[in-house]
């Protein structure tokens, strides 16, 4: 009796956790020449856990679009311990890199471990045990893909991190409901962390990734605030009059860029988080907004339609003189840097086609990532492999994801209503 | 007994899960919040409630008994219905009044003027295209121009006030020009903010 209550226990749980995955994750362009890669369940075999560990390693590393994990069905055995692995299974698979591992209860949680091999050498590339509670076997399962990926290319993987975006659903009787969402990078786990009838914008997270800065409506004017992610505590940041808009963290978390037009038009401010005392930075007779801070604290990009159109400008975090940076398309706005600094990524548009682009800053090449027509609020990951952005899709919003070079596209969506302004968080420090 | 009863309460929610699945999930608010506290670590989020929305709604409009109230003053505007239209359009990334709109403004500048208690909020709107933010701004320039423009005909600044809501507000749902058209949009709003 026991045991069918501890079994119908563990189904019920993973029943949840597919079922209340807000945003389901749908490769829509794939790429030719990803890296073949043999991911085994992890044993023991018959161990009924809360999630399929090497289920969420694959699909980390499928959409990093540098890897193509082998079908589970033609996975020639199923190794869980290093004394099990026949390479030459493994080499007739033609897979380059083979994953095993095992999941065993400790205390209250379990330890995860597993073992990276070089199919061809047949040598470990890697191998570690890592604890975990019980309610995080997933986020364990995401570290595990990202030792994976940083072993493979050198490059520090961003799966085990999350995002931040806003949905909208209708509340009955014309109200929508706005809600600032905090998810898993690959959309589980999504736990509402505000919720309005007036909208909810530009979430911005703070270098530690511990707090968020968001723009609400409630009582019908906009504020900035600042909540603490842990406890839900939150501070009002700005709510002077006209707007108080488009918050964003210096990279070392000690100020605040925002955009106010209490002096008359949108311009953007430093405030310094310790005193609150504020400097205005920009001053045109245009729009400037949405700022952005350069990885090293010094500059700040931002939009601004002084020249006309909106287009990216780039002004001293200490003041000055703006430089415009894009030349390229009728409309560019809401830019951000790559981790690395060497890049920005913007919506860019022509015409009536709103579109993800990157521009590189050393050779100012401007790269289109994406079709449209309605792209916009592009996020890079923190590694700066990927990018995830909103797009309008058969009208309704969506989340949507693309590898730094193009390759590889997916969307995530919501199974109701609308989703759209995805923050990439940082990763943690 | 007791693990039959253990067996019936861990089935029952599978059942809802189930039920939910087919209607698209209805409750996603609370799914949310059941599936957090399944999978909350150290250092998850915790929901917090907002504070009640303002009672901004409950002041009087001027509408129809209003309009009737300045029959008196013989205001063309009258005839025309003129103070029943509350909304003004504009064109892409513009914050250009058309001509053809003057005169609705006209009409609620001359209400106010006329009654120099009454507060009226500016909302300004855009349509979906383009980045959020910047969208704030050139809502709140529409709403600016049309709140110079009731200055320059005798109302009062301190009747008005402006608000911007962006494309976060839209009064049409559709991707196309016909919804577009719609949203970019300077509303009236009797009241204050």
């Amino acid at each position: 009796m026991k045991r069918i209550c501890l079994w119908c226990g563990l189904a019920c749980l993973a029943a949840i956790g597919s079922a209340h995955a807000a945003l389901t994750i749908e490769i829509t362009q794939g790429v030719e020449g990803a890296t073949p890669i043999a991911v085994v369940p992890f044993g023991p075999v018959g161990a009924n856990l809360p999630v399929d560990v090497a289920d969420v390693i694959s699909a980390d590393l499928k959409r990093s679009g540098r890897f193509a994990p082998v079908a589970r069905n033609d996975l020639i055995a199923r190794p869980y311990e290093a004394s099990q692995v026949n390479f030459r299974d493994w080499r007739l698979l033609k897979a380059d890199n083979l994953v095993i591992g095992k999941v065993t209860p400790f205390g209250a949680g379990y330890v995860a471990q597993f073992q990276l091999f070089d199919v061809f050498r047949g040598v470990q590339l890697a191998g570690y045990s890592i604890r975990s509670d019980a309610k995080s076997l997933r986020r364990t399962a995401h570290q595990i893909a990202d030792m994976i990926y940083e072993t493979l290319t050198g490059e520090p993987g961003a799966f085990a991190t999350r995002i931040a975006y806003i949905t909208v659903t209708n509340g009955g009787e014309g109200k929508r409901r706005y809600s600032l969402q905090v998810a898993d990078s690959d959309g589980f786990n999504p736990q509402s962390v505000v919720q309005s009838t007036q909208p909810l914008m530009s979430p911005a997270w703070s270098p530690d990734a511990s707090h968020l800065a968001y723009v609400s409506f409630e009582n019908k004017l906009p504020k900035i605030f600042e909540q603490d992610l842990r406890t839900g505590r939150r501070a009002l940041i700005a709510s002077f009059p006209g707007i108080n808009g488009a918050p964003a963290w210096s990279p070392d978390g000690t100020h605040l860029a925002l955009v106010l037009s209490k002096d008359g038009n949108p311009e953007i401010y430093v405030m310094d988080m310790g005193t609150r005392r504020m400097r205005r930075l920009t001053n045109s007779l245009g729009i400037d907004t949405e700022p952005s801070w350069s990885p090293d604290g010094r500059s700040i990009i931002f939009t601004s339609d002084r020249g006309g159109s909106p287009q990216i400008y780039r002004i001293s975090a200490r003041g000055g003189r703006a430089e415009r940076l894009t030349f390229e398309g009728s409309y560019n706005a809401r830019a951000s840097y790559s981790a690395d600094g060497n890049s920005i990524v913007m919506v860019h548009g022509t015409g009536n086609r709103f579109q993800i682009a990157v521009l590189n800053l050393q050779n100012r090449a401007m790269q289109v990532l994406t079709d449209g027509p309605l792209d916009e609020s592009p996020s890079f990951a923190p590694n700066g492999r990927i990018i995830i952005y909103a797009a309008e899709e058969k009208n309704r919003g969506v989340l949507a994801e693309v590898s730094v070079d193009g390759r590889v596209k997916q969307r995530l969506s919501a199974r109701e209503g609308d989703a759209r302004e995805p923050a990439w968080a940082p990763l943690r420090q | 007994m007791n693990k039959w009863i253990k067996v019936g309460l861990i089935i029952i929610p599978v059942l809802m899960l189930g039920a939910c699945g087919t209607t698209g999930g209805v409750k996603k608010q609370e799914g949310a919040a059941e599936q957090g506290g399944a999978a909350q670590t150290p250092e998850s989020a915790t929901t917090t409630g907002m504070e009640p929305g303002g009672g901004a709604e409950a002041t009087p409009l001027p509408g129809g008994g209003a309009a009737t109230g300045m029959e008196g003053n013989g205001a063309p505007s009258d005839a025309a219905g003129l103070l029943s239209k509350k909304v003004v359009y504009f064109d892409f990334d513009s914050s250009t009044v058309h001509d053809e709109d003057r005169a609705i403004i006209q009409a609620h500048a001359d209400y106010l003027a006329q009654h120099p208690t009454v507060k009226v909020t500016l909302e300004g709107h855009t349509d979906e295209r383009g980045s959020r933010e910047y969208n704030i701004g050139l809502g709140e320039r529409r709403a600016k121009a049309v709140a110079e423009m009731m200055k320059l005909m005798g109302v009062s600044a301190d009747q008005i006030s402006t608000v911007s809501y962006g494309e976060e507000r839209p009064a049409a749902l559709g991707h196309d020009e016909s919804a577009w058209h719609l949203n970019r949009r300077v509303e009236i709003v009797y009241g204050g903010p």
